[in-house]
């Protein structure tokens, strides 16, 4: 089955204008919520600098922090693991449920178990997982990926989610209001939390100076599930790790603003110790991580506290959405990543933009994404992931416009042919012209003219 | 080679030139006034309820004119409360507190820029009661009330707690079309009292 | 001063009025402008798309074109962002370098190095302003809503010497029109659906016509209207400020 680019997802999500306009417009609300929680911190400004600078240092002495928060986290009683890769990763989990019998697990949101597709892999070996935080509960019941790293099912309608809560969870058919169908959810997973064993968690981010991991969520579900189980274990990116405790107050104090435009989300709970007679893991995991921290163009791409403002701001995501990429990680800050993991398969994500530069200047780390975009197609070019009939036409375009009377001729075929057989441009295969008129033609171009109204200067 | 030692040398292969950590101290200044004022009106903004009041004997009489407390479970490991809560948690099994209707607890210090109340190990009887119980209700001293969350760590210091959450207002989701709904997997409604 | 002209390729072949406005704005201010005849375009449709390693001739004839002149002005934000920031010949790295820094945009070159602030023309109409991004992020021509920053526009500071004109304020103040370069046919429902809306942000405002420092984005943006058979004009600053024939 051929997978679809970037570009023929978007255009089968822009099928249907009222809905993109639904996507679009809920996703701007969020970039403005964010606009008025930072314009209400006149230091809001520095207090990126600083993130940016606290995440430069940490990439740049990442192996003695990873050592030194090893070392402190150990102390406290916590148990470390190391995965390569994804599949390592997995292993792992599923070794520690399957020694303590566990065959059943609550599990909260973490980007990172979607990027190694935990979720299939213990389900195929006979472990039941629930996911505890709403949006991904539904993402899960309706048999999809989430869309946005932060908002699970931004792209999905109550009145569907209502559907898929009178099929699963009972609720009463054609009942789609939110504060009912959160309800039943509450219920349904109470129970969950209550009768689960294993409890397995995200890390926002990880202190190399104390050892502990802090976990941040608006519903509570992370703590409802670690605090009843047997074992909580914990999953983070290697590049999670801040340096000291109070660094804290930076990454806190920009995450949910940039991400929702809160101030803080309801819990922000801060994990040193495991309880007592019970156990807690975190696994530290690469899966790429070090091979992108050695890319000189592309390592601050790794500095993300994936907040997802940059999706919230794009003018590209709002109007195809995340599905759109392919990738556990959408939107700008996914297209800079991806390419890291697989080149092939995801070439055309960096080309899914303008260019716009609005990412960058929402980040709240000051990744220079857009940058990072353009950097990325120039190494996939080089790499050869790009269609012929593109380098062909670039290479024509090159010589055209390296010679000055190749250019001027070609822009005068161009008028010509536009001005006497319009037929052979305003056609279904000119891409343009599907949906845009084509520019008139004036009587001359502008070279023309000057060479006739200003002969003098003529150099 | 283990994983271990592979991923660390990989890091240490790639990892750039070092950085500096910047300097955080501008972050302290010019941030102190109103707190009390600016603390209820950001957590009543995010879904909390706030009450200055003139001493704990007061809590006592609003929270009795507020909730049935004899038909409630009220847990609380201070003694100031000992007069409406029910303090039956013998068997430290967590899964016990799950009919807990209310519980009060004191919070270490609060955070004005942002609604949020500090509570760690030393004064929760189990960590899951403040997500457990249906309500929670948070005390504060008056003078506990710092600015921003830098003032929040400075506090914490080198504090080696097991355990430790800012909690902000009560639990909450906005999944469904963005339409925000109080009472998700935690508490359902969040009430300080500053004393 | 001598101020080389700098014309973007697609404003020569089909926006000459633009080049003219821009030719006879800065003659009229007695800046010695002329335009190099040779020139072709700055290589930016190419970099972009990932063959910056083809755009050597362009840029050597760039260099060529450009070098003793004290300023090379251009009316385009994102042509001088290109050339500013990718700008490079291994013959000539350091002219190649000195060029890059002396290449305005026009606004910027008129609020910067001339210090404009009286303008003789009138333009008696209802004006959306459209904040090319390029120039606005990348070139600093006007605050971004990004930033928790003091506003400032040189475009619209130069708008505001205009008798007669009445800027409207946009719901959205700087969203991307969805033109792109190439994104513009390789992803064309995306571009299209922005630059519909764009458009309609405009619309709702009842302007007259949308202007901008870029033609790129506002020859998308015509297209559209056009298809669309709107009466809504699009027209480049350098026509306003140049003064235009109503």
């Amino acid at each position: 089955m051929k997978i679809l680019d970037h570009a023929e997802r978007a255009d089968i999500f822009n099928e249907d204008e009222k809905r993109v306009d639904w996507h679009d417009e809920t996703l701007w609300w969020i970039r403005q919520k964010r606009d008025k929680s930072a314009h209400q911190i006149p230091e809001w400004e520095n207090l990126r600098n600083a993130a940016s600078a606290i995440k430069s240092n940490t990439l740049s002495n990442l192996h003695d922090y990873l050592l030194e928060f090893e070392k402190n986290a150990l102390q406290n009683g916590v148990i470390i693991h190391w995965a390569a890769d994804a599949k390592e990763h997995n292993e792992i989990v599923y070794r520690l449920l399957k020694e303590k019998g566990i065959n059943k697990m609550v599990k909260s949101k973490s980007m990172l178990t979607e990027e190694c597709h935990l979720n299939e892999y213990l389900e195929h070996n006979g472990i039941e997982v629930i996911d505890s935080d709403l949006g991904e509960r539904i993402v899960q019941l309706a048999k999809e990926p989430p869309s946005h790293i932060v908002l699970p099912c931004i792209h999905k309608k109550k009145e569907e989610i209502g559907e898929l809560f009178h099929e699963h969870l009972g609720t009463p058919k054609g009942n789609a209001d939110p504060q009912l169908l959160t309800e039943a959810a509450r219920v349904h997973l109470r129970d969950t939390f209550l009768t689960r064993k294993a409890a397995l968690t995200g890390v926002n981010f990880a202190v190399a100076e104390t050892g502990e991991i802090v976990i941040c969520t608006n519903e509570g579900n992370a703590d409802m599930g670690a605090h009843l189980a047997d074992i909580h274990i914990a999953c983070m990116g290697i590049e999670k790790i801040i340096p000291k405790r109070e660094h804290l107050s930076i990454f806190l104090r920009l995450l949910a603003r940039s991400a929702t435009g809160q101030p803080i989300t309801t819990y922000s709970s801060h994990f040193a110790k495991p309880r007592d007679g019970k156990e807690l893991h975190i696994i530290l995991v690469d899966n790429g991580r070090t091979r992108q921290l050695g890319r000189e163009e592309f390592r601050n791409s790794l500095k993300c506290i994936r907040c997802g403002a940059c999706m919230n701001t794009c003018p590209v995501y709002r109007r195809s959405g995340g599905h759109s990429y392919h990738n556990a990680i959408a939107g700008p800050i996914g297209a800079i990543l991806a390419p890291n993991l697989d080149m092939k398969q995801y070439a055309d994500l960096p080309f899914a933009s303008t260019l716009c530069g609005s990412c960058s200047n929402v980040c709240p780390v000051k990744i220079d994404i857009h940058d990072q975009l353009y950097k990325w197609r120039q190494v996939l070019v080089k790499e050869g992931y790009t269609s012929t009939a593109k380098q062909v036409a670039m290479k024509t375009m090159a010589t055209t416009l390296s010679s000055p009377s190749l250019y001027k001729l070609a822009g005068k075929a161009a008028r010509t042919t536009l001005k006497y057989a319009p037929f052979m441009v305003n056609n279904k295969f000119n891409a343009w012209y599907l949906q845009r008129d084509m520019p008139k033609v004036p009587q001359s171009s502008f070279g023309e003219w000057y060479k006739i109204n200003r002969k003098n200067n003529e150099q | 080679m283990n994983n271990r030692d592979q991923i660390l040398a990989a890091v240490k292969a790639n990892q750039p030139d070092l950085t500096p950590l910047p300097e955080l101290d501008s972050f302290f200044q010019g941030q102190e006034t109103a707190l009390i004022e600016k603390f209820t009106q950001v957590l009543n903004g995010i879904g909390g309820k706030v009450t200055v009041v003139a001493d704990v004997e007061e809590i006592i009489s609003i929270l009795k004119a507020s909730y049935p407390l004899d038909q409630t479970r009220v847990i609380s490991p201070l003694s100031s409360m000992q007069e409406i809560a029910n303090n039956n948690i013998d068997n430290h099994d967590p899964h016990a507190l799950e009919n807990v209707e209310l519980a009060i607890l004191p919070a270490h210090f609060a955070v004005a820029e942002n609604g949020a109340c500090w509570l760690d190990e030393s004064i929760l009887p189990d960590r899951v009661l403040p997500f457990i119980t249906q309500h929670l209700i948070l005390i504060v001293n008056k003078v506990d009330v710092l600015p921003t969350m830098h003032h929040a760590y400075e506090k914490i210091g080198n504090e080696q707690y097991g355990y430790g959450a800012f909690i902000a207002g009560p639990s909450k989701t906005a999944d469904i079309e963005q339409s925000l709904v109080l009472g998700a997997h935690g508490a359902r409604s969040l009430w300080v009292f500053l004393a | 001063m001598k101020v080389a002209l700098f014309i973007p390729c697609y404003v020569d072949q089909f926006y000459p009025q633009v080049a003219i406005a821009t030719l006879e704005l800065l003659e009229n201010l007695g800046i010695d402008v002329s335009y190099p005849t040779s020139q072709t375009c700055c290589g930016q449709p190419m970099a972009n798309s990932g063959f910056e390693h083809l755009a050597g001739g362009c840029n050597s004839l760039f260099v060529k074109n450009f070098s003793g002149f004290d300023y090379i002005v251009a009316p385009s934000g994102s042509c001088v962002l290109h050339i500013r920031e990718h700008l490079h010949d291994d013959d000539e790295p350091e002219l190649a370098k000195q060029i890059a820094e002396r290449t305005y945009e026009l606004t910027s070159f008129l609020t910067d190095v001339l210090k404009l602030d009286t303008l003789k023309s009138r333009f008696p109409h209802k004006v959306g302003m459209h904040q090319s991004c390029h120039g606005q992020r990348g070139l600093k021509l006007s605050q971004m809503t990004e930033l928790n920053a003091p506003d400032f526009s040189k475009p619209g500071q130069l708008l505001n010497l205009v008798k007669d004109i009445e800027l409207v304020e946009l719901d959205r103040k700087d969203e991307c029109c969805g033109f792109g370069g190439t994104f513009c046919v390789a992803e064309e429902a995306v571009s299209v659906k922005m630059g519909k809306d764009r458009v309609n942000d405009h619309a709702k405002h009842n302007v007259e016509y949308i202007t901008g420092v870029d033609m790129s984005c506002l020859m998308h943006m015509e297209g559209i209207l056009n298809r669309q058979q709107s009466p809504i004009k699009i027209i480049h600053i350098a026509e306003i400020l140049n003064g235009v024939k109503a």
